[in-house]
């Protein structure tokens, strides 16, 4: 629950903050020729996203196997005793 | 060979192809039919996902959006594409696990009443029909301008298409050919980007190539950045900035409502959720998650440099020419009246935006129909030549219609002639429009048929309905849908392509704050989920129709239609959530299951779900 929350934090400070709400601002800057703020709409935000989701993959299927080995462990000190 | 005979050779090609995918994975079961008997590899399921979702919208529409628009263009961009981050983090893994066929399945098990089921069957079905209906027109354009069928035609073959591999196969028969569908489409649309950005910029990735220097021999403003040309252009031509945030209508607020709106209604569509249940198990519901997105964001990635390209290409090749130097790609697309020309009588064409006002000469006819704008030509003919005395200026009857600049949808499609390229790049452009509103219809077709067959027919009236029985409504319901939405296509009635794009609002407002409640909370009942569901719908409905429709101001903090979707939302789980407290809560089997659905799963996954 703590990653989905970060995560989703991630996802509103990238998708609606430097996308939308402080694009003007970033677009002072220019980052590979383009204005930073603009980069953002159209490609760093789509690009963010697609990490957020790998990420989230990734330590649930950890957290997922961490879990099983637990729940095995104590099912095999039950049968020990 | 000819474009056409390109044309004809890749559709011939790529339509056979999706037909023996098809009879290969054909089905014999309703498991099979609805949710491909739960067998999808994550990643397969992840490229049907990305084909199933973006549509004839997604390929021709958005990047001559994004072109016509600039900055604001990006709402569509991280609107369609932030909504996957709720759908694969909030969502999918969680509705896999609690097992069932469809989304009015969930809120009708998860809110044990029959009426949540069948408000959100309603909100299915009317947000599934409207979406149909512009892939159809997708189809229709590809056909008459590169067949040069007839658009009725056009339809009729492809629905026929679709009708054979989806009563086949099913949701199988449909996944498979959609993996098929995304290579055609990703390469239709990757493949001229980059050889324009090639030739215009030598840089052949075309997300660098947007950033870069402008380098073509002869170009207009080559040694310098392709933006910046844009921008100065625009300034001169009195467009808005294409760079600047917030210009025009598109302030903060709205650019904020309109891209949460956009996010949260692609979380809440339900043929994106239902492909989802055709994975193994919740891990694979969350891989297939973010291969849907890495699919997807190879097009999306790819479309703000395509809108790029092509204003570039638009502005250069028609502003300020003469009736004999216009491209050959104007003279055909002109037939279809989707850009046309309306001389001030100097003989050049000026393409000037809202800041030059009265200067603009290029137009799309829109909605009018022939004899209307014949009408406005004729009367246009006669002030030209009485010099004003008699007649009427048409190029002022086209801008208080709204009908300034071309129609977006060409853009894509022209852009490869626009640049000059092969014949078989723009067959191939061709070929992609299809094969994504194809794919897209399907899926859209297969959530249409399972809500009547499965929802309505097997879970409401008739639950002793046999296996075979059910199988065959199945058939002949998406027999009747392909039917319906292929009138619709050939005679669409004038509100469809507006309310496609508000599709978003409504499933905004309606299934997600349902779907997030049903998960997240073991103490919301039915009454507040259905009340939640009907005064969001209700509200966001309300707004875009009195706005739209009757003219009445913006008066929410003047968020456009488009945007309302966001406070539907914020309705929805308002009332949702006031309303629980005076609710009988669920029942104790329904907390079990929900507080279940959170648990670490199981080295195997429990199967087909218990209700069955």
């Amino acid at each position: 629950m703590r990653l989905t929350f970060g995560l989703l934090i991630v996802w509103a400070i990238v998708g609606l903050g430097c996308g939308v709400l402080l694009a003007d601002v970033l677009n002072q800057f220019t980052f590979l020729g383009f204005p930073l703020g603009f980069w953002f709409a159209q490609q760093g935000a789509i690009i963010t996203f697609v990490v957020l989701i790998l990420i989230y993959a990734l330590t649930m299927a950890r957290l997922d196997r961490r879990l099983r080995t637990d729940l095995q462990a104590i099912a095999a000190e039950e049968n020990a005793s | 060979m000819t474009v056409q005979q390109y044309t004809f050779l890749f559709v011939g090609l790529t339509f056979s192809l999706y037909l023996f995918v098809a009879w290969r994975a054909r089905v014999r079961d309703t498991g099979g039919f609805y949710v491909a008997g739960r067998g999808v590899p994550a990643i397969a399921n992840g490229m049907a996902t990305a084909a199933d979702w973006m549509s004839a919208a997604s390929f021709l529409g958005m990047a001559g959006s994004i072109s016509l628009l600039g900055y604001a263009g990006g709402v569509y961009l991280m609107g369609w594409t932030g909504g996957f981050v709720l759908l694969a983090v909030l969502l999918a893994p969680y509705l896999r696990k609690f097992g069932r066929f469809t989304v009015p399945d969930f809120v009708g098990d998860r809110f044990e009443s029959g009426t949540a089921r069948f408000v959100a069957l309603l909100c299915a079905l009317f947000i599934s029909f409207t979406y149909v209906a512009g892939q159809m027109r997708g189809v229709g354009i590809v056909f008459a301008r590169f067949l040069e069928v007839d658009v009725t035609i056009g339809v009729i073959i492809g629905m026929a298409l679709v009708f054979v591999y989806a009563t086949l196969g099913g949701m199988k028969g449909i996944t498979y050919t959609q993996v098929a569908q995304y290579w055609v489409l990703i390469c239709a649309f990757v493949i001229p980007v980059a050889a324009i950005s090639w030739q215009l910029t030598g840089q052949p990735v075309p997300q660098l190539g947007m950033g870069s220097v402008v380098t073509g021999s002869g170009a207009q403003g080559a040694g310098e950045r392709l933006l910046d040309i844009l921008n100065a252009i625009h300034e001169d031509l009195g467009f808005l900035s294409y760079t600047d945030a917030f210009t025009g209508n598109w302030d903060r607020t709205n650019v904020f409502c309109t891209t949460l709106a956009l996010m949260v209604g692609t979380a809440g569509l339900p043929h994106v959720i239902v492909r989802f249940y055709t994975v193994k198990n919740v891990r694979a519901a969350r891989w297939s998650g973010f291969w849907a997105l890495l699919f997807i964001s190879f097009l999306y990635l790819s479309a703000p440099a395509t809108a790029a390209f092509a204003r570039y290409y638009v502005i250069n090749s028609l502003d300020g020419k003469v009736e004999s130097e216009l491209p050959s790609w104007y003279q055909t697309w002109s037939k279809t009246g989707l850009i046309v020309w309306l001389d001030d009588g100097d003989g050049e064409l000026a393409y000037r935006g809202a800041g030059r006002p009265g200067e603009n000469e290029l137009f799309r006819i829109g909605k009018l129909s022939k004899a209307e704008f014949e009408g406005i030509t004729s009367d246009h003919q006669q002030w030209l030549d009485t010099g004003g005395d008699q007649g009427r200026d048409g190029r002022v009857i086209m801008t208080e219609r709204k009908l300034d600049g071309p129609d977006a949808d060409i853009l894509v499609l022209a852009m490869p002639e626009m640049a000059n390229l092969a014949a078989w790049i723009i067959a191939l452009v061709a070929a992609g429009g299809l094969a994504a509103a194809l794919s897209t219809a399907s899926g859209l077709l297969l959530v249409i048929s399972s809500s009547i067959a499965h929802d309505f027919y097997y879970r409401m009236i008739r639950p002793d309905a046999t296996e075979a029985q059910r199988l065959r409504l199945s058939r002949i319901t998406i027999g009747v849908a392909v039917v319906i939405a292929g009138i619709v296509g050939i005679y669409p009635p004038g509100f469809v392509a507006q309310v496609v794009a508000f599709a978003f609002g409504l499933a905004a407002s309606s299934f997600f704050p349902v779907l997030v409640l049903g998960i997240f909370s073991v103490r919301v009942g039915a009454v507040p989920a259905v009340a939640g569901m009907v005064s969001g719908i209700g509200f966001t409905g309300t707004y875009i129709l009195s706005t739209v429709y009757f003219g009445v101001d913006h008066w929410c903090f003047g968020i456009g239609p488009q945007g309302i979707g966001t406070i539907g939302m914020l309705v929805n789980f308002a009332v949702a959530g006031v309303l629980t407290p005076f609710c009988k809560p669920p029942s104790q089997a329904v907390r079990k299951l929900v507080q279940s659905i959170r648990d670490p799963e199981e080295e195997v996954d429990a199967g087909p779900p218990v209700a069955h």
